[in-house]
């Protein structure tokens, strides 16, 4: 885990290699290229790349137009204005017409940091699960990212992919297999499974090593895909270590804990604990001083186990 | 198309549309009545569409951005040749693929799902930005209500679509001057329209949105300006053709009783069928 690298580092990176081998890719942004990388497609086909200002609902509109037309689209900008703003929008022109717009959306979660509680949405993947026939995307570190941006261009139909601001460890190789749908074993274990999505897997790693040290034995699977869900791997993992936590940055209300919960209350219950963002709002400040305020760091996720293991 | 012709065609669909919303039994019929002639003249004589063949390359595309006008296109659609006129009695009903606002997956010539009112406007655009970007001949025509200019939505698509030049398209504002709550400028002052989409950068013609010589020269006018969108204020009636529903508020959003539509369907007989019954 040596890099740390933002996810929407390395959506700017491979914008420009899918732009080559799809002509009929086209990238949008409103007004915050430099900052979701889609000026990196932009500097290489510009003829392809097109700004709608700060209108996010337009954005979203004229994507479905696009789509519509035969071009896979490439639509961004902050996870916050994307899936709050311009919500009903994502819904009837993108969703309810099963357009092919891809909805990479950048700054996403406790993170985005100093800009503080009106630019932090928790809000978004439970937003986007909610709409028929959205695939819903949260890659956990770069190769993940672009590995699955990939797969989501590549598919056909709506997707959202959250994409962060901060740098965050690699922790994936090259060759690893991730695929869209399927959970991915991170580690293996037998006493509790971490089920984490995005830069939370991350955190599950260290929450696991020092688990280790006190007897834990830690099973971590990775959720990139929250919808569809990998009810499989869930299920499997329930009943194989009969506890689990979930862990995301995004609030407990309607994200993966949820989405994780759901699936497990119907096919193998089994007592849960949730570590997100709790109903609140966030504020300004240093990405790693939110994450350790608001409850979303390695030592929560530790706190969370301890208290589902059975007193000794 | 002769004048005469298309009034003929634009008579079937108001009979279609007082018909359908009979059977449904709710619906919108002062908003399809008003924008029956507009829609009559794209499909009939300005657009390069073809029935058989409704995904053809290159064809010119209407979205209805006022969606909830969808039995005027639905209409115009079944008169054209699309399906039986009788399909679109289903309008309303569960199962149909007549929905009561057009989804393009279930009827073969709806070219986008509308009824979010400023949608379809914004998704024309990115239509004509496509056809931009690949050369495609095909023109995008857009009909919007006057109430649906009050979405914040219109005016950003409207400053796109002349940033980017998009002379491939046209949008029609149906100008019946009502809306559900009432009079448009006692709900939310649209006026001046013309003025406002000039101020985005559009060339603009108004007409009377009955007139189908004013109607084609629109279009005409729109395909000879470069450079830019052309938005054409359509100065309409709503409820056109039924003289009870004419300049009635209050024939938004409900269909016609059994009475009503005798009613309806006798102000919309032919000429023809006037004459022999010696009515003025």
């Amino acid at each position: 885990m040596a890099d740390k690298i933002a996810t929407r580092a390395a959506y700017g990176e491979i914008l420009p290699q899918l732009g080559k081998e799809y002509p009929n890719l086209v990238v949008m942004d409103a007004d915050l290229s430099g900052s979701t990388k889609t000026a990196e497609f932009r500097k290489v086909f510009p003829e392809r790349f097109f700004n709608m200002g700060i209108a996010e609902q337009n954005l979203y509109g004229q994507a479905a137009g696009l789509a519509l037309s035969g071009k896979i689209v490439c639509a961004s900008t902050f996870a916050m204005f994307a899936t709050g703003r311009a919500f009903e929008i994502i819904r009837n022109a993108i969703g309810y017409t099963r357009a092919n717009v891809k909805i990479c959306a950048t700054h996403a979660g406790i993170t985005v940091g100093e800009d503080g509680a009106s630019h932090q949405t928790f809000e978004d993947i439970a937003l986007m699960r909610t709409i028929p026939g959205m695939t819903v995307i949260n890659p956990s570190d770069a190769v993940a990212a672009k590995k699955l941006i990939r797969q989501a261009v590549e598919m056909d139909g709506p997707c959202y992919v959250r994409l962060g601001r901060a740098a965050v460890p690699v922790f994936y190789k090259e060759e690893d297999d991730i695929v869209l749908g399927k959970g991915n074993l991170v580690r293996d274990g037998k006493d509790v499974t971490i089920v984490a999505t995005g830069i939370l897997v991350s955190s599950a790693w260290k929450a696991a090593a020092a688990l280790a040290e006190e007897g834990i034995d830690a099973r971590i699977i990775d959720i990139h895909t929250i919808k569809p869900i990998d009810e499989e791997i869930l299920v499997k993992a329930a009943k194989e270590t009969g506890r689990i936590v979930t862990a995301e940055e995004h609030s407990v209300i309607g994200g993966l804990g949820d989405a994780v919960a759901h699936a497990l209350a119907l096919k193998c219950p089994v007592p849960m604990a949730m570590v997100g963002q709790q109903d609140v709002f966030g504020e300004s400040g240093k990405p790693d001083e939110l994450r350790e305020k608001y409850g979303m760091t390695s030592a929560d996720i530790v706190r969370a186990v301890k208290q589902l293991m059975p007193s000794k | 198309m002769t004048n005469k012709e298309l009034q003929e065609k634009a008579r079937q669909v108001r009979v279609l549309i007082i018909q359908a919303l009979h059977a449904a039994g709710s619906g919108h019929p002062g908003g399809s009545l008003s924008a029956a002639d507009i829609v009559t003249e794209l499909y009939f004589e300005e657009m390069n569409i073809d029935p058989a063949d409704p995904k053809k390359k290159g064809r010119d595309k209407f979205i209805l951005s006022k969606g909830h006008a969808g039995p005027a296109q639905y209409a115009a659609l079944a008169v054209r040749g699309n399906y039986p006129a009788e399909d679109m009695m289903s309008l309303r009903k569960l199962g149909s693929a007549f929905q009561g606002h057009p989804n393009m997956h279930y009827v073969p010539g709806i070219e986008m799902s509308t009824g979010s009112l400023g949608q379809g406007f914004s998704a024309a655009g990115g239509m004509a930005l496509a056809n931009k970007l690949d050369g495609d001949p095909g023109r995008i025509y857009t009909l919007l209500g006057d109430g649906e200019i009050q979405e914040g939505l219109v005016w950003e698509a409207a400053m796109s679509a002349s940033h980017y030049k998009l002379d491939n398209l046209v949008a029609v504002v149906d100008h019946n001057g009502l809306q559900i709550d009432g009079k448009n400028d006692d709900v939310m002052t649209v006026m001046p329209i013309a003025e406002k989409f000039a101020a985005f950068g559009w060339h603009v013609v108004t007409i009377n949105g009955h007139d189908f010589d004013e109607i084609r020269a629109a279009f005409a006018e729109a395909r000879a300006c470069k450079g830019r969108p052309t938005a054409v204020i359509a100065e309409t009636v709503k409820g056109k053709g039924v003289s009870f529903m004419e300049n009635q508020a209050g024939w938004h959003g409900k269909a016609p009783n059994d009475e009503q539509t005798a009613q309806a369907l006798e102000d919309l007989r032919q000429p023809a069928d006037e004459e022999k019954g010696g009515q003025a």
